[in-house]
């Protein structure tokens, strides 16, 4: 069975809290994928097309307006790609590999998306030096920190939102030190896109990445922007579409659909995320001996709840949800194909056993109130069930 | 609700029994008056057991009464659940024939990266045997006996027991007092979880730990 929600909510269908993971598509945008993919399925050729391939190549062009519009950059400073990893590695790897600049420094935090990670990690053993940055308890990195690690740095890589505990990073202040210091300041904001404001001019971004489905826009396609003047050397070989960047055929139906998505995501719908999110926050933390990773308020993501519950250990959380229709998330080390806990909770100072029983709640745009209220409240009871079982439930209880 | 989808169970490749034991685990549960208690995994490592053992003298010890609580997945649930369920009313030389691997079969198998919660389930039992072995006299605290105890504590990190983690430098018994060379930092996290294991390990016995670390 599909992980299917229905709009109206109500808790008919399955209970959806993993948008962090990947949406589902929106109506509207499957209806115009759906003209592309029949109709329309034509490609951009270059300067002498006509009919399919103008029309394609329009389409695109249109697409790339309003990506650039809605986090103030020019068109002609956007690429498409295949997503978030593909923006990152090009990001990143055509930083390094750039005769453009010259530090042998990368800079980033220690909470990135194991993409960013293991891109760096990787470019260590290739003549490059890394400098992973601490976050406090809440996941903020530091921005004075930033300033003394910079150095001989070539680029900076910070995200704007956490992927686990959604944590919002102060990017104008990251942006301020690395534009002073003449330093690349490389973006994820594969997270925030969409749902929180994003301005690549204020907060003086060179390299943005963004991703489509976590948008309810179609999977395997996003987008980076480079800004006006940043020299990347391109990681693969082709024609000069996307600026040389990203050769190859344009996923037209893709791209079309990435920007409906966007045009459908509004401020509206992140205020009422935003008002959804602290009730759930609040029906969680009523379950004692529970704890919220991540802040609170402006400073968190509009759409994420995460929450670690004592004496009980997440995989076995997630499994007595799945059963009751509710699908969420967790960094426990168990639930892990590797069985290694969440990066992001050790690197917050969390405890093992706050690892390991960290779950994440993700909301999407059409996630109703009766949808979380159903989630609470089923939440509470398998915590209960579960911490009836516990040896570590019952010492505590003996000793109170 | 419609959707009782199952779909992580499919992903994890957890099997309708291992799901059964899961949702509905047998014997779970404290013993007020056990003869012998055994705690084997630890908190850090996500991965917990406890044991609750009654013993019938009269009948060559077999196991009247066994009853486990669980700090982990489902499939530490899963496991426990069965191993207790398969060792009820045998004695103690029977229940030893009793394997992870027989564990694992009669569930109807566990996934490669989950078998380890068959290995602690049955090193649970092990460890609450030669506790109550101990306790009865039939078996001597020496050094063989402290490292099958220890077989029980595991190293959060690798997920496997101390002494194969090499943690584990010496564990020298001088009558009651057993004194344990570690290799961990004295104050770190690591520290604070052997410490907090070796000592439920040994609960229950007639010994004076003392730990010593490294650094």
């Amino acid at each position: 069975m599909s992980h299917w929600i229905d709009p109206e909510g109500e808790g008919r269908g399955l209970v959806y809290l993993d948008n962090a993971e990947t949406t589902r598509l929106d109506p509207a945008v499957l209806d115009l994928i759906e003209e592309f993919m029949v109709d329309k399925y034509g490609v951009p050729a270059g300067e002498f097309g006509y009919g399919l391939e103008e029309e394609a190549g329009e389409a695109i062009e249109r697409a790339r307006e309003t990506i650039a519009r809605r986090i103030n950059a020019s068109p002609d400073e956007v690429i498409f790609t295949s997503g978030g990893t593909e923006s990152n590695n090009i990001a990143i790897l055509g930083a390094a590999r750039s005769s453009y600049y010259k530090g042998k420094r990368l800079v980033t935090s220690k909470i990135e998306h194991r993409s960013i990670l293991r891109i760096i990690d990787k470019l260590t053993t290739q003549g490059f030096e890394e400098t992973l940055l601490d976050v406090d308890r809440e996941g903020f990195v530091n921005p004075p920190d930033l300033k003394t690690s910079l150095g001989d740095a070539r680029l900076v890589s910070v995200q704007h939102a956490n992927q686990e505990i959604g944590t919002l990073q102060d990017i104008a202040a990251i942006g301020d030190i690395a534009r002073d210091s003449g330093i690349l300041f490389h973006c994820d904001a594969v997270q925030s896109f969409a749902k929180e404001k994003i301005d690549v001019q204020a907060m003086k971004i060179d390299l943005l990445s963004i991703s489509s489905h976590l948008i309810h826009g179609p999977k395997g396609v996003g987008a980076l922007y480079v800004g006006d003047g940043v020299k990347l050397e391109p990681i693969m070989e082709g024609d000069d579409r996307e600026r040389g960047l990203r050769p190859g055929t344009p996923n037209v139906v893709g791209i079309v659909g990435f920007a409906k998505a966007v045009e459908l995501m509004t401020n509206g719908d992140s205020a009422r995320m935003r008002g959804l999110r602290d009730k759930l926050i609040e029906s969680l933390l009523a379950i004692p001996d529970s704890r919220l990773n991540g802040p609170r308020g402006e400073r968190r993501l509009c759409n994420n709840v995460n929450v670690s519950f004592r004496y009980v250990e997440g995989e076995a959380i997630l499994m007595h949800l799945d059963l009751k229709g509710l699908v969420v998330n967790t960094g426990s080390a168990c639930y892990s194909q590797k069985l290694e806990p969440s990066h992001v909770i050790r690197a917050i100072g969390g405890t093992l056993e706050e690892s390991h029983s960290s779950t994440r709640f993700s909301l999407s745009k059409w996630t109703t109130k009766y949808e979380l209220a159903y989630a609470a409240e089923t939440v509470k009871q398998v915590v209960e069930k579960l911490r009836a079982q516990s040896p570590l439930a019952r010492k505590v209880s003996q000793r109170r | 609700m419609t959707a009782t989808s199952e779909t992580l169970a499919k992903r994890f490749g957890y099997s309708e029994k291992v799901m059964d034991h899961f949702k509905n685990p047998r014997n779970i549960g404290i013993i007020e008056d056990a003869d012998i208690t055994s705690k084997v995994g630890s908190v850090a490592c996500g991965d917990l057991i406890k044991l609750y053992l009654k013993f019938d003298p009269d009948k060559n010890d077999q196991i009247k009464d066994i009853k486990f609580e669980s700090y982990g997945c489902a499939a530490n649930i899963a496991t426990s659940s069965m191993m207790t369920e398969m060792v009820k009313g045998k004695t103690i030389d029977e229940a030893r024939k009793v394997t992870f691997k027989d564990i694992s079969e009669t569930l109807g198998g566990l996934p490669r990266i989950k078998l380890h919660c068959a290995v602690l389930s049955r090193q649970g039992l092990e460890t609450a045997f030669l506790k109550y072995e101990a306790k009865k006299g039939r078996v001597k605290i020496d050094e063989s006996f402290v490292n099958k105890i220890l077989r029980g504590v595991l190293d959060p990190v690798q997920g496997v027991d101390i002494i194969s983690a090499k943690i584990l430098e010496s564990a020298v018994v001088e009558g009651k007092k057993i004194t344990f060379g570690l290799n961990a930092k004295a104050d770190s996290e690591l520290a604070k979880s052997l410490t907090e294991d070796i000592r439920d390990a040994f609960e229950g016995l007639d010994v004076d730990l003392d730990l010593k670390f490294k650094g």
